[in-house]
């Protein structure tokens, strides 16, 4: 894996910041930190005036993008209001261990457009992106199991238990923590950590049993 | 041990969403089931990302997030209607949860790729130890398939005129070059010639852009079978 990207981002930085006051755009060639925060704002307590941050930040690109990607600028509002919603009722989605708030952002654009210019160029209505780039998978936990299929069934199932079960079986069993250390970083009595994981592993092998019928 | 992968500006054009949607679900199955392609995918995304949101941007001057700063894009296009439009609604959308879909062939079930779930595909065609069901992708000389091959069949010895990538979603075959396992991703292009067989049997999607064309002996007679197997 390189890392050029970091690499040519970095000298970029350096070589701007001499330049006028005028010449804003490159002083700001990178992305705003405060991005990510606002995405969270958004998750957490439906902030409409991070929201409208986000909107001008990202809004004005995609809509140049967008435009340009089908040619139509109609179709870039379009794209624009859409990808924007979506990044509305879908924050809760991104998480900034992950990746960056850009990142997030464009793979939910890419999608928008991707749908888009297949409903111009083919007769069917159904959108494919979602099945084809799951951004639900790129915030879920990474299991290193064997049978991928197995897996992402069980992670699929781990996803619905309640928050704090799952975060007990994550712990315990795929970052490898004991039933104590999980009791001591949450300042609860290893019974309470037991129990959690109890329920979650009954309601898995519920579950995948049933499944398996 | 997954061997064959998707080079590297197929992945780029998937992470562009500028591959059509058959050699996109091609890579999405096969990037679900190969870690090192999906460390590649989040890298060429990130890279991607930037270039776009912040690189190509020749407006991105002005546009910082300062309260004071509406841009005449902003103004012009009603943005400000936008953001309360869209806010107005307090939905949030739920983690969609993926159903798994089972297929079943010659007795068998498979679980259906995930990438797989809203594509339409048609009924099995089997012929002797070949199954196939044709997906429709309407994407005109595109032509992509499930095929699924009984143990111990095979593909006749045949070439194409285009491309044709396969992707093996379970079980293992062989051909001249060698061995292929689950999840390996196997582009050929009309220098190849090919003969598949699989002792324990598999299932494949592929996607062609041509028929393909037996070589050899009796089978020539056999081609217009080609146009029905991809």
């Amino acid at each position: 894996m390189n890392h050029q990207h970091t690499l040519s981002q970095n000298s970029h930085r350096d070589t701007s910041t001499i330049k006028s006051r005028r010449m804003k755009s490159q002083n700001e060639d990178k992305a705003p930190a405060e991005l990510s925060d606002y995405l969270m704002a958004v998750a957490a307590d439906r902030d409409k005036q991070a929201f409208a941050k986000l909107f001008a930040w990202f809004a004005p690109k995609i809509k140049r993008i967008a435009a340009q990607k089908l040619n139509n600028d109609a179709a870039g509002f379009d794209i624009t209001q859409e990808t924007m919603t979506r990044v509305w009722r879908k924050a809760h989605l991104f998480s900034p261990e992950k990746g960056a708030a850009t990142t997030w952002v464009y793979t939910v654009m890419r999608n928008v457009i991707f749908d888009a210019m297949r409903k111009n160029k083919t007769q069917q209505a159904e959108s494919l992106s979602d099945d084809i780039w799951p951004i639900e998978d790129q915030i879920s936990e990474e299991i290193p199991f064997q049978d991928h299929l197995m897996s992402r069934q069980l992670s699929e199932l781990v996803k619905k238990l309640p928050p704090n079960q799952q975060e007990a079986l994550t712990a315990v069993y795929f970052k490898q923590l004991t039933h104590e250390e999980l009791a001591k970083q949450l300042n609860i009595p290893v019974g309470t950590v037991k129990s959690r994981i109890r329920l979650a592993v009954t309601k898995l092998k519920q579950q995948l049993g049933a499944d398996n019928d | 041990m997954i061997k064959h992968h998707p080079n590297l500006n197929l992945l780029a054009g998937f992470v562009a969403g500028d591959l059509p949607a058959s050699v996109a679900i091609g890579v999405s199955i096969h990037s679900q089931m190969c870690e090192q392609c999906r460390d590649k995918i989040a890298e060429l995304t990130q890279r991607l990302a930037m270039q776009e949101f912040v690189e190509m941007d020749s407006s991105s001057f002005d546009d910082g997030i300062e309260d004071n700063v509406i841009s005449n894009d902003m103004a012009s296009m009603d943005f400000g209607n936008m953001i309360d439009a869209i806010t107005a609604d307090d939905e949030i959308s739920e983690q969609a949860v993926s159903k798994s879909a089972l297929i079943r062939i010659k007795d068998k079930n498979y679980e259906l790729p995930k990438a797989l779930n809203n594509v339409r595909m048609s009924n099995w065609l089997n012929l002797g130890k070949l199954s196939r069901s044709s997906l429709n992708l309407d994407e005109g000389p595109l032509h992509s398939h499930l095929l699924h091959i009984d143990a111990g069949g095979e593909v006749p010895t045949h070439t194409h005129k285009g491309f044709e990538i396969t992707l093996l979603l379970d079980g293992s075959f062989e051909d001249e070059m060698g061995t292929y396992v689950a999840g390996d991703f196997i582009e050929l292009d009309g220098e190849h010639n090919h003969k598949p067989k699989t002792t324990e049997g598999c299932l494949c999607y592929t996607v062609a852009d041509d028929a393909l064309q037996f070589t050899e002996g009796f089978h020539k007679l056999f081609n217009p079978i080609g146009s029905l197997l991809y």
